[in-house]
C-alpha cells in the first residue's frame, strides 16, 4: 500500500513536470512575445523592448528560465522589475502579472474560494440529482417514467450549458428577480447570502451535469440489478430497499466515482461560463480575462493549477478504488 | 453406469407432518412477455416434495428447471412475468403473495443455493457480514454480535477451517469449494425447511463436488429439510435424489422415484440424457451418444411433443401423432408413481432392445 502510494505520487509529479515544461515551452516559443505585451504600444521603442527582455530574463537559456520558475513555485524567489529593487515572491511563486503588477498567486488565491464554492456545491447537486434519477429509472426500467427520465435528460443535455445558464440568468435573475444579482458573497461575510447567491449557479451546473450522471448511473445500476448477488440478496429475504441500495448501488457507484473525480477536478480549476454569466470572480474568470489581455504568467499558473487538480483527483480516485472494491489490490 | 445403479439413500425418510407434502406445486405455468412474443418458460408443472426428501430436477439449459424453482421463492418480477397455478409452501400459497410476505418466506422457510458462488456472493462484503445479514433479516431482535456468532457457527458447521478468521475474508479470497460451502452456510443459517440447490456443484471439480454433495446429505439428515436439487447431471441425481423430474421445453416429460426412472426410463429424452453421461468404469464398447439437435425454442415451441424434432423413435408411433398431439403425462407400465409423456406404445421394449445395448452392454446380459 505504501509502496504503491509512493510510486503513484512519483508518477504524478513526473506528469506535472512534463505538463509544466510543455506549458512553459508553449509560452516561451509561442506567437506572443511576453516583452511586447508589457511594452505600452505608444512608447515602445526597440531599446525599451530589449531592456524589458533583459529584466524578465527572457534572453537567458530556456531551462535556466524554467528552472527559476519551478524553483519559485516550490521555494519562492525574487523578481526583477525594471530598475527598482527586486520584489519578494513567496511560495508558491507563479511569477508576476504583466498587467496588474502583482504576484500571480496573490491575484489568484483570493479567487479560489469562489470557484471552489461553485464547483463543490454544483458537484453535490449533480451527483445527488443524477444518482437519484438514475437509480429511480433503473428500478423502473422500460416503464413510462424510465423513458421520460432518459428523454428529458437527453433534451437537457442537448442544450449548450452557456445557453441554459444564460436563460436562467436572464429570466430568473434579471426579469423575475427570484435570485440575487450579487455575484459571489464570501461565506465568511454572510453565509446566508453566500448560499442564496450560489443557489442558481449550483442548480444550472447540477441540471446540466446530472443528465450525464443519471444516464450513466441508470446503466450501471441496471447492470448491477441483473447480477447474481442481487438475486442472492433477494433470495435471502432482504427488504427491497436494502437490496437496491446496500447491494446493487454499492457496486454500481464504483465506475461513477471515476468520472466524478475528473469532473470535479475540471470544475475546481475554473467554471468559466458560470463565473462569467453569474459574475463570480473566480479562477475561471481570471483565466478568461488573462487570455483576453495576454497576461502570460496568469495563464501559465491557471493551466498548471488545472493540471494539478486533474492529476491529484486521479491519484485520489485510484486510492479510493481500493477502498470501494476489496478485490483491487494496491501493489 | 455403476454410479447410476447405486441405491438412493432412504435413511433420511421421515413421515411428513400435516396432510400434504411441505412443497406442493400444482399446474404451475410461467410465461415471460417479451418484445418477440410470449416465452413459455414453464408449462403445467406439478410436483411435490416432502420434508427429509430430495427431488432431483433434471434437464438441459432452458428447460425451465431454474425458472420453476425461482417461482417457489417468488423471485420473478410481477411486471415481467405471468405466473398461474399454485405453489404451496407449508400450506401457504406463494403465487400472488405480497412482496412483504414473500420476504418473510425467502431465506427463512425456503432458501436457495446458487450455481456460481463467486458471482452469487456480494463481491464487496465480508462473508461473515453477508451471513449475519441473512440471519438478521429474519431475526430482527437479534443483536449484531449474535448474528455474527451464528455466522461463524454456520461456517464451522459446513466445514470451513478457522471460521472466525475466515468470516473476515471476502468471497474472492476463498477457493471454489469453500465458497460453495459459504453459500450453503448462508442458505442454512435460518434453518429453512426447504432448500433449493440450483446446480450447486456445476462449477466445481469432481472431488470437491462429492464433498459438497456429502455435506448436503449430512445437513439434510441433521435438519430433516426437503431439498430440490436442480442439475443436468444424472450422476448427482443417482447420488442424492429420492424422486426425479425430467424437464424438457418447460414441461415435465418423466417423473417418479429416482430408482425407477434411472433403471426403467420410458421417455426417449431421458434415454438421451442417460446415453450422454461419460463413465470411466463403463465397458469400452459403450458409446457416448449425444442428443442430436438443439433445445426447443420456448417462443415458438414445436407442435405436438416438444422433443419430436430430435427424437429418433418418432417413426415407431403410428401416424404423425408425435408432431401433432402433445402426449399427456400418464402412468408408466411399472406403476402409478412413474409418469411419462410419450406416445410410444411399448417404450420399455424399445429401451431394452435398442437403447440399453448401446449405452450399457453389460447390463443387457444380466437381464
Amino acid at each position: 500500500m505504501l509502496g504503491y502510494l509512493v510510486r503513484r505520487l512519483i508518477s504524478a509529479v513526473l506528469v506535472l513536470a512534463l505538463v509544466s515544461i510543455a506549458v512553459f515551452a508553449l509560452f516561451t516559443y509561442g506567437p506572443r512575445d511576453p516583452a511586447e505585451s508589457m511594452c505600452p504600444e505608444s512608447h515602445c521603442t526597440a531599446q525599451r523592448l530589449e531592456s524589458i527582455r533583459e529584466n524578465l530574463g527572457l534572453d537567458r537559456p530556456f531551462f535556466t528560465q524554467y528552472g527559476e520558475y519551478m524553483k519559485g513555485i516550490v521555494a519562492g524567489r525574487e523578481i526583477n522589475v525594471g530598475t527598482k529593487n527586486p520584489i519578494e515572491c513567496d511560495v508558491p511563486c507563479f511569477g508576476r502579472s504583466f498587467k496588474y503588477g502583482v504576484n500571480v498567486w496573490d491575484y489568484l488565491k483570493p479567487r479560489m474560494p469562489a470557484t471552489f464554492s461553485v464547483a463543490i456545491g454544483g458537484a453535490v447537486f449533480f451527483l445527488v440529482i443524477g444518482l437519484s434519477f438514475g437509480v429511480f429509472a433503473a428500478r423502473r426500467r422500460g416503464t413510462l417514467a424510465d423513458r421520460g427520465i432518459v428523454g428529458v435528460s437527453l433534451l437537457i443535455n442537448a442544450i449548450p450549458y452557456y445557453l441554459l445558464a444564460l436563460i436562467a440568468y436572464l429570466y430568473l435573475v434579471s426579469k423575475f428577480g427570484l435570485f440575487p444579482d450579487s455575484g459571489y458573497v464570501p461565506f465568511t461575510d454572510n453565509p446566508g447570502k453566500w448560499l442564496y447567491a450560489l443557489l442558481l449557479p449550483w442548480l444550472c451546473l447540477g441540471l446540466t451535469y446530472s443528465t450525464q450522471y443519471a444516464r450513466f448511473s441508470r446503466g450501471s445500476m441496471i447492470e448491477a440489478l441483473s447480477d447474481d448477488y442481487v438475486r442472492t440478496a433477494r433470495a435471502k429475504g432482504l427488504a427491497q430497499r436494502t437490496v437496491v441500495f446496500r447491494h446493487a448501488l454499492r457496486v454500481a457507484i464504483v465506475p461513477i466515482v471515476t468520472i466524478f473525480g475528473l469532473d470535479l477536478a475540471t470544475l475546481l480549476a475554473g467554471t468559466i461560463f458560470t463565473e462569467q454569466i453569474f459574475g463570480v470572480q473566480g479562477m475561471g474568470l481570471a483565466n478568461l480575462q488573462a487570455i483576453n489581455i495576454g497576461d502570460l504568467p496568469i495563464i501559465e499558473a491557471t493551466v498548471l493549477i488545472a493540471a494539478f487538480f486533474v492529476v491529484a483527483s486521479n491519484v485520489i480516485v485510484d486510492l479510493l478504488y481500493s477502498v470501494l472494491d476489496p478485490r483491487v489490490r494496491l501493489a | 453406469m455403476t454410479s447410476l445403479s447405486k441405491t438412493p439413500d432412504f435413511s433420511t425418510a421421515s413421515p411428513s407432518s400435516g396432510d400434504e407434502p411441505f412443497l406442493v406445486v400444482d399446474d404451475l405455468t410461467v410465461k415471460f412477455p417479451t418484445a418477440d412474443g410470449l416465452v413459455n418458460a414453464v408449462t403445467n408443472l406439478s410436483y411435490a416434495v416432502e420434508l427429509g426428501k430430495t427431488l432431483g430436477i433434471v434437464g438441459e439449459s432452458g428447460s425451465g428447471k431454474s425458472v420453476s424453482s425461482m417461482a417457489v421463492l417468488g423471485l420473478h418480477d410481477a411486471r415481467t412475468s405471468r405466473i398461474t397455478g399454485s405453489i404451496r409452501v407449508g400450506g401457504q400459497e406463494v403465487v400472488g403473495l405480497s412482496e412483504g410476505r414473500l420476504q418473510r418466506l425467502r431465506g427463512n422457510e425456503v432458501a436457495m443455493i446458487f450455481q456460481d458462488a463467486l458471482a452469487a456472493l456480494h463481491p464487496y462484503y465480508k462473508v461473515g457480514g453477508q451471513l449475519a445479514e441473512a440471519y438478521l433479516a429474519h431475526h430482527p431482535k437479534a443483536s449484531k454480535r449474535d448474528a455474527h456468532r451464528r455466522a461463524v457457527e454456520m461456517l464451522d458447521r459446513v466445514g470451513i477451517p478457522q471460521p472466525d478468521m475466515r468470516a473476515k475474508d471476502y468471497p474472492h479470497q476463498f477457493s471454489g469449494g469453500m465458497r460453495q460451502r459459504v453459500m450453503i452456510a448462508m442458505s442454512l443459517i435460518n434453518d429453512p425447511k426447504l432448500l433449493i440447490a440450483d446446480e450447486p456443484t456445476t462449477a466445481l471439480d469432481v472431488t470437491v463436488q462429492a464433498q459438497i454433495l456429502d455435506l448436503l446429505q449430512d445437513l439434510q439428515r441433521e435438519f430433516n429439510s426437503a431439498i430440490i436439487m436442480i442439475t443436468h447431471d444424472l450422476g448427482v441425481v443417482a447420488e442424492m435424489a429420492d424422486d426425479v423430474m425430467v424437464m424438457y421445453g418447460g414441461r415435465a416429460v418423466e417423473q417418479g422415484p429416482a430408482k425407477e426412472i434411472l433403471v426403467r426410463p420410458e421417455m426417449p429424452y431421458t434415454w438421451g440424457l442417460l446415453s450422454s453421461i461419460p463413465d470411466v468404469d463403463a465397458d469400452v464398447d459403450a458409446r457416448l451418444v449425444p442428443i442430436p439437435g438443439n433445445p426447443p425454442s420456448l417462443l415458438n415451441p414445436p407442435s405436438g411433443c416438444a422433443f419430436h424434432p430430435r427424437c429418433p423413435h418418432v417413426d415407431k408411433v403410428p401416424g404423425n401423432l408425435c408432431s401433432t398431439e402433445l402426449p399427456d403425462l400418464l402412468p408408466a407400465r411399472s406403476g402409478p408413481d412413474h409418469l411419462k409423456r410419450c406416445h410410444l406404445v411399448d417404450p420399455s421394449a424399445v429401451y431394452q432392445t435398442e437403447v440399453l445395448p448401446e449405452i450399457a452392454p453389460d447390463l443387457v446380459e444380466e437381464n
